[in-house]
Parts: C-alpha cells; structure tokens; sequence
C-alpha cells in the first residue's frame, strides 16, 4: 500500500469518525448520562440526513444544520413523551419512534428513498471554495466536522455543569433525589432527549452531506455503532471530568472507525461493518460481567475435579 | 400546619389482592411538633408518609400543609416544601455525581442555567463542616464513595438545607450501626431544634419513640390508635406503650424490628 492511499484512508477514518462521533456524543447524554438507551437513534440520523438533504438541495446549506437539528429535537421530545407522560417503555418507545420515522423520512425525501447531493451547494463545499487555494483545500470534511465536534463538547461540558445538566444527571442516578430536589424527572428526561436527539440529527445530516447523496438505509445499526464507540471511548477515559470524558468519546469513535479502516484493507466486505460493531457492543458490557463470573467458574471446575479425584 | 383529614387508600382495589392500606386517618399536626409514630408491620406507617409526600394520591380526604391544600399537588412540588428521609441511606442522593454537585440541586438556588459559584462552594463547605465528618475536604468526591453514616447524614442535609416546613424520618437510622445510628440521630435533634422544624418520625426503638420528641402516635390497620402528648406521655414507659398497643388494637404489639430497650 503506497504512503498516499494510506493517508486518504486515515483521513476518510477521521472525517467517518468525527461525523459518527456526533451520534456517540448524543448517546454519551442520553445513554451514559440519562441512563435512557434511545433505540430511535437510527430513525433519527436518517431524519437528519433526509431533512438536511431537502432543505439544502431546496438551496439553503447553513439552513439545513439547523432544520436537522430541528427534527432531531421533535423526535427526541416524542420519544421522550411516550415514555414520560403516557407509560410506554422507554426502549419501546423508542422501537416505535424508530418505525414511524421510517414512513417520515420516505415522506421528507417526497416518497423517495435515495436523494443526491451530487450538484448541491452543502456546508461542505461552502468550506471547500472558503478554503480555495489553500493548503487546506482537500480538508473541509475534516475541518467542518472537527468545528461541529468541538462546538458539541464545549455546549455539552458547559451545559452539563448548569443546574438543568446536574438534574438530567442526577435523573440518569436517581430519580427519588431528583423529585425529593423539587424537580420533575419527566422534564428533565425531556430535555435530555431532545438534546440529544439534535446532536444525531446533525451527525445524519453532516454524513449525508459529505457523502453527497442520503438513502433511507443510512442510519440502519447506527445505534449499535455508536454504543460501540462510545463503550470504546469508555476504555480511553474511565475517570476524569465530563469535558475528558466526551474527548474520549470521540477518540472511541475514530478509533473504532480506524480499526474497521484497517479490516476493510484486510478484504474484509464492508458489509460486515455491523456484526463487527455488534461483537464489540457485546464484548464491552458482557466482558466485565463474565468476568466477575469467572471466579465461580473456577470454583465449580476446581470443585468437580477435586470430587473427580476422591 | 398540618392537617390530615379522612385519607384512606386501597392499593389493588376491586382485585383478591386489595389491600386497605390507610384507613379514614385524620391527624393534627401543630407547629413545632416533633411527633414519633410507632406502629406493628403493615401498619401503614410508611404509606402515610408516602401519602403526605406525594407517591401517590389518596382515595379520599385531604391534607393540608400550612393552609395549602396539597392534596392533589405532586410529589416534586410538595418537595419544595417536605423534606424526607427513608430507611435506605442509598435513596436520598445520586451516587454517581459529587458531593458539592448533590448539594447544588438540594440547595436549589438559581435559575436553570446557573452554576456553582465560589461563594456557593464556601457554603457548602461550612455547612458540611457541621456534620463534624471531614466531608468538607471532599466535596469532589463521588457520593457513592461514602459510607451508609455518611450518606445519611449528607441526605439530612440536602433534605433540610432549605429548612422545610415538614420533615419526614421513615427509619433513617435503622440501617446504620448502633455509635452511627446515634450520632445520625443527635444531627437529627440538633438540626431540628435549630430550625424549629416540624416533624414526624417512625421508629422501631420504643424507648426513643418516648424520649425524642413531645408527642407519641401509635398506628394499627392503616389508622390512628392512640395519641399522647404532654404529661400524659412523660409518665409513660415501653412497657405502658405495649399495654396500651394490646388495649386499643386487641392484640400484642408485633414487629419483627420492635426494640424494646
């Protein structure tokens, strides 16, 4: 492999990774902190891309950010709702959010399920003619994601220190002491959601836009895909402040991009890309349960084998 | 200041597993009164305090909490304004988050977007130093790190940081080690008296139900049996409340926590 190819691919893992790590910080509030595993994650960064692709093909780049997020934040708060205020189950909740957003982002992409992007002004080519000329010229995907992900960490760091953050922490911790401080777990949990859902929203919509075109499939094992990465980032940054800890997250992310990276070099089908990830989810959280199980394990073969001797 | 009028409240109603929980309760509690509620298994202790804080809403009567009628009010509005503690010293403060953040939501100040000022910190730093247990040098610290005294003290001073106008103590200090149980206790009494707070206690300890205090109620089958205060409750010993117990419920008093010391 010639020195240039390498790059592209480290950069194409950079750029894939920063873009995905958008969604793995939603999950870092919804999931790490709300203690709420949103399943309409990957209806919601496909409602993103599609919201976002319509509105910048319509011709309107910056307009676009804003109206993914827009939708991301209505789905989060439906998703939110249903399990707040009307019994649903909040995984279920977010199963069936998950199903109607597939009907929804049909019906954005006006009944089609494949837009292209190939001739649309986007942030990203927004950056590219900004950039023209210079040095940086072939790295506006990687400069446009890095800006968003830097905005994410600093609005999440700061966010989750105010008192609204510290309730939507303490209600992923425990919700008693959150009514017992004279506040409503309902709203917090709201707000957490929407949050978080505007953050996948502009994941889908910024990957949509790099890639130059959105299919209703874009988001499928997104939610899987992101737990691994953030369980990845867990490993880089078990302790420490939140701001370290969302920089872990988004290490996760392009670490678990890179190495798919290098399985893909490896001829490895890159439709494999969601077993792998599903390996890793279950690796991360049933690895340290087996392991507090193994000293049982010992006991029983050490136990047996002495009875097989007597 | 507080005034609980005919509550009563059937869980699984119209089912084989009904249970008539509190029974056409009434109870008035004055100002100031530091009240200790005794009561067999099953009584309906904790489920009156559950009624009065707001997990769920009674079948009938009201209660209401100086002159406010908060009968109907939820659970996180009324704890504006009752402070509780519970049994489990694990229920009243978030683990996961440090002991300056958990003050910071119990303190309650400023608005939603506010943060934890300096003069804050100062604060809290003062007012943990009067737990006389070292947490002011660890306010960084995860509260999950603290031991079950610890924690329960922390949560007796999240719960009364703004002095409430009720205080609830459902047990909270049956999980603690005896000196820890005492000194939880003597925080209790002490901060209690500072703030001159009302407040209803349960206790399996019949010989601090008589000595904290100045008034004893003694509940059976979801209702009140027997009510002493003043001289009356002065000249009374455990063995006169278990007399008492036997007399008005027709029965002994049985609980399998009851210490009769």
């Amino acid at each position: 492999m010639s020195l240039v190819s390498a790059t592209a691919l480290l950069q194409t893992a950079f750029e894939l990774g920063l873009i995905s790590s958008l969604t793995v910080l939603a999950l870092f509030l919804s999931y790490s902190m709300l203690n709420v595993c949103d399943l309409s994650t990957d209806g919601c960064f496909t409602l993103g891309a599609s919201v976002g692709a319509v509105v910048a093909i319509s011709g309107h780049p910056y307009l676009s950010i804003v109206a993914a997020m827009l939708a991301g934040i209505a789905s989060g708060f439906i998703t939110a709702i249903l399990q707040t205020k009307m019994g649903v189950d909040s995984l279920l909740a977010g199963i069936i959010v998950n199903t109607a957003l597939y009907s929804i982002n049909i019906a954005a992409m006006g009944n089609s399920s494949l837009l292209n992007m190939n001739k649309t002004e986007t942030v990203f080519t927004k950056m590219k003619t900004l950039l023209a000329d210079t040095f940086l010229e072939k790295q506006s995907v990687l400069i446009v994601s890095l800006i968003a992900v830097v905005l994410v960490i600093l609005f999440l760091s700061l966010f989750l220190k105010t008192k609204l953050g510290l309730a939507i922490r303490a209600t992923g911790n425990n919700p008693d002491m959150v009514r017992s401080s004279s506040i409503n777990p309902a709203f917090t949990t709201i707000i957490g959601l929407c949050v978080s859902n505007a953050f996948t929203g502009l994941s889908g919509c910024l990957l949509a836009q790099s890639q130059k075109s959105v299919n209703i499939d874009i988001g499928t094992g997104m939610v899987t895909v992101a737990l691994a990465s953030l369980l990845i980032g867990g490993v880089f940054m078990r302790k420490g402040k939140i701001t370290a800890k969302a920089i872990g997250v988004v290490i996760g992310a392009i670490v678990f991009r890179l190495v798919y990276t290098v399985a893909l070099r490896f001829n490895m089908p890159a439709s494999m890309l969601k077993l792998v990830s599903s390996v890793i989810v279950i690796i991360a959280i049933s690895g340290p349960y087996l392991k507090s199980k193994y000293p049982e394990f010992k006991r029983r073969l050490d136990h047996n084998k002495a009875r097989r001797a007597a | 200041m507080l005034e609980i009028t005919n509550i009563t409240k059937t869980f699984n109603p119209d089912t084989v597993n009904a249970k008539l929980a509190l029974d056409n309760l009434s109870l008035s509690v004055k100002d100031g009164d530091f009240i200790s509620i005794i009561g067999a298994n099953g009584a309906g202790k904790s489920t009156l305090f559950n009624a009065i804080a707001g997990d769920f809403i009674t079948d009938t009567g009201s209660i209401v909490l100086d002159g406010e009628d908060i009968t109907l009010i939820p659970s996180h509005k009324r704890a504006k304004v009752i402070g509780r503690l519970f049994q489990d010293p694990m229920r009243g403060s978030a683990p996961g988050m440090s002991i300056e953040e958990n003050l910071a939501l119990a303190a309650g100040k400023g608005g939603w977007l506010s943060k934890i000022n300096k003069k804050d910190k100062e604060e809290f730093r003062q007012r943990l130093s009067l737990l006389n247990m070292g947490l002011e040098d660890r306010m960084q610290q995860p509260v999950g790190l603290l031991s079950g005294g610890q924690r329960q003290a922390l949560t007796l001073m999240m719960a009364t940081y703004t002095p409430p106008k009720l205080l609830l103590l459902d047990e909270h200090t049956a999980a603690l080690d005896p000196s820890t149980a005492e000194k939880v206790l003597e925080l209790t009494t002490k901060i209690v008296e500072e703030n001159h707070l009302t407040c209803l206690m349960i206790t399996h300890n019949m010989q601090s139900a008589l000595d904290l205090g100045n008034r004893t109620v003694m509940m059976d089958k979801g209702t009140v049996i027997f009510d002493v205060e003043g001289e009356e409750r002065a000249k009374l010993g455990v063995s006169d409340l278990l007399e008492q117990f036997k007399l008005s419920a027709g029965k002994a008093l049985d609980n399998d926590r009851m210490l009769l010391t």
